[in-house]
């Protein structure tokens, strides 16, 4: 076996026989997903109720159109009723040719609604009833719009978040590790150079993200979280290993300066934790306030998670990739700078 | 004397660390296939003096020559040839001891079957699927040898080997540690055990505050010490009036001379067939150690 490899070997059994670490690089993620992917998962996908009393082709019609559920009334004292509670937005009363809406006026936004939808669905019938043709085409198109689905933000966000915790964690602690066993001199002692120390860290680093990716992906595009991958996915692979980079080199940076696991732990977290907060890992940024986004700019994690956002689920073309990779990659080069500059092989 | 063939020639090398000065001019040289002891009190430098040699640290002054070569900056055509034994912690976290030795020998592209001899060699053969972190100390200490010795290094470094060991363990180490000088090894190793550098090492060096105070086989610092022998007898059988003696004392058991000549006691004694219970003690290497680096407490 090549050094490189039984390095490598090493490192997958040390953590493959962790079952903290595994805990929180695959478990602990996954139950976010988990939590957030069913609470979240009918927000935005309700449609309006509306009370029915009586019947006819308006009624027919309201209920053909798809957009509300309707619930029908054999009394009409009764669906006023409902409506007074404030538990209907409106009550439609068809009687012969007569269509009647009652609602409340408590929540103007769906009374509105109401109020459009039937009289849409009325007038529509009447220029059918008329024979004439209509003079104005008038047809609904679906845009690809900026809100997405619960599932759609909280896979990719949880996604880079998993990563990049996994990667500054799984780093400097082990290298932090290595340092105080003196694993470090010993491999100084053996005719093995630094860049394949390195690099082995660095794929063990990439193969264990690659497994968190495919394993929190799987899980979410199972139908009851219902995540729809976009025609792009396969380019967020640029940003997934620019992310991976960047993270792995936080990670060395905390590593060379800590002394300790238990300092290189702190460190990790004071790191990690803002950056999951104020990146859009568990709700989406642009529901934040102006500055926020604007700080939220200086984040590595925030740059990861646009990027897999965009390719993962909003479909957005190659021209996305130059913002996210290239804010990544610069940050990996300077803090690989600094990390190389503050790297020592011992202590003291 | 230094020869070209040498397997370590040390000359004049000093390290301060701040005002410490941790090593102060050593000067010494290792023969190849040599059991080479350091000995010296907490503090005395021989830590720092092994890490010179072994090309880990710089020395601010002098200079090393580790099997003909300069090990500082670090010399990887030099590293296949030494192996060093560092604290029984040095090793992969969750990994086996087979393991932990293939790991070892894969960076020195040597073969897995290598691994399994070393493992045979310290007697953790049936501890090869047993993990680093549920061996015990000793196991522990006996596969931080085998993975210094792993690649067939030379020159081995063993810095206090048989530190926190029970007696049993120490035993076991000090066969696996003559194993390897038959195979022909160099030996470099400190302790804070005397006995066992005076068994063991075919020369030590005692070291206090950075600096050499003896360097000698054990027997000749012993002799080189000229104390006096001890001969100890049953109280009842043992007589007053010995030519030789230089002192006698006595408690409640035995009866204690102490004599610089050593053969004309033991002579008068055997003539008179007073030799019940007799035991001689000469100087250790302890004493020795004593009487260079004195007898205060150390840190």
């Amino acid at each position: 076996m090549s050094p490189f490899r039984s390095l490598s070997t090493a490192m997958v059994k040390s953590f493959i026989r962790d079952k903290a670490t595994l805990f929180f690089a695959f478990v602990m993620p996954l139950m976010f997903l988990v939590i957030f992917g069913l609470l979240f998962r009918d927000i935005g996908s309700e449609k309006i109720k509306i009370g029915v009393y009586g019947d006819g082709a308006v009624i027919t019609a309201l209920d053909r159109s798809g957009v509300v559920d309707i619930q029908r009334f054999t009394s009409l004292d009764d669906g006023i009723a409902k409506v007074r509670a404030g538990d209907l937005p409106g009550l439609v009363e068809a009687t012969g040719d007569n269509v009647v809406l009652r609602f409340a006026a408590s929540n103007q936004a769906q009374a509105g609604t109401v109020q459009g939808l039937v009289a849409g669905v009325t007038q529509q019938l009447n220029v059918a009833e008329s024979g004439k043709p209509p003079k104005y085409d008038f047809r609904a198109e679906q845009v690809e719009d900026a809100s997405l689905k619960p599932i759609q933000y909280l896979t990719p966000g949880i996604l880079s978040w998993g990563i990049a915790t996994t990667a500054v964690f799984g780093t400097s602690i082990s290298l932090v590790n290595w340092r105080r066993k003196q694993i470090l001199r010993r491999l100084r002692l053996a005719p093995i150079g630094a860049t394949t120390i390195l690099t082995s860290r660095l794929v063990v680093t990439v193969g264990v993200a690659l497994a968190q990716a495919l394993l929190f992906i799987g899980i979410a595009l199972i139908p009851v979280f219902g995540l729809t991958l976009s025609g792009t996915w396969w380019m967020s692979v640029p940003i997934f290993v620019s992310g991976v980079l960047a993270f792995f080199t936080i990670g060395m940076l905390v590593g060379a300066v800590c002394k300790t696991e238990e300092a290189a732990t702190g460190a990790a977290n004071i790191v990690v934790l803002p950056m999951a907060f104020l990146s859009g890992t568990f709700f989406p940024i642009d529901q934040a306030p102006k500055w926020l986004q604007a700080v939220s700019q200086v984040f590595p994690l925030r740059h990861m998670n646009d990027g897999m956002m965009d390719f993962l689920v909003r479909g957005k073309g190659p021209q996305a990739l130059l913002l996210p990779c290239g804010v990544l990659l610069g940050f990996t080069l300077v803090v690989a700078f600094i990390a190389s500059r503050v790297f020592t092989w011992e202590d003291s | 004397m230094t020869t070209p063939d040498d397997a370590i020639v040390v000359d004049n090398i000093h390290k301060s660390y701040g005002d410490l000065r941790a090593v102060n001019g050593l000067t010494f040289t290792v023969h190849p296939g040599e059991f080479f002891g350091i000995l010296g009190p907490n503090g005395a430098g021989k830590t720092t003096a092994l890490e010179i040699i072994e090309g880990l640290r710089k020395p601010d002054q002098g200079s090393v020559r580790l099997l003909g070569h300069n090990p500082f900056p670090r010399t990887v055509a030099l590293l296949p040839r030494i192996g060093v034994q560092l604290q029984a912690s040095a090793f992969f976290t969750k990994l086996t001891a087979r393991e932990q030795l293939e790991t070892f020998a894969a960076l020195y592209g040597i073969e897995t079957q290598r691994a399994h001899d070393m493992l045979d060699l310290v007697g953790l053969t049936d501890k090869a699927g047993t993990r680093e972190d549920k061996l015990s100390g000793g196991q522990r200490q006996r596969l931080s040898i085998a993975c210094a010795l792993v690649h067939d290094p030379d020159i081995v470094f063993l810095d206090e080997p048989t530190a926190a060991l029970d007696p049993q363990a120490r035993r076991n180490l000090w066969d696996v540690l003559r194993a390897i000088q038959a195979r022909g090894k160099t030996i470099v190793y400190t302790t804070h055990y005397l006995d066992e550098a005076e068994i063991l090492c075919d020369r030590v060096a005692i070291m206090d505050k950075g600096e050499i105070l003896a360097l000698d086989t054990p027997a000749a610092l012993v002799r080189g010490l000229d104390a006096p022998t001890r001969i100890i007898l049953d109280k009842s059988t043992a007589p007053r009036d010995l030519p030789g003696a230089d002192e006698v004392t006595e408690d409640d058991l035995s009866v204690t001379i102490t004599t610089r000549a050593p053969a004309l006691v033991l002579t008068a004694l055997a003539e008179r067939g007073a030799l019940d219970g007799l035991q001689v003690r000469t100087a250790t290497l302890e004493d020795v150690f004593l009487h260079l680096t004195g007898r205060e407490y150390r840190a």
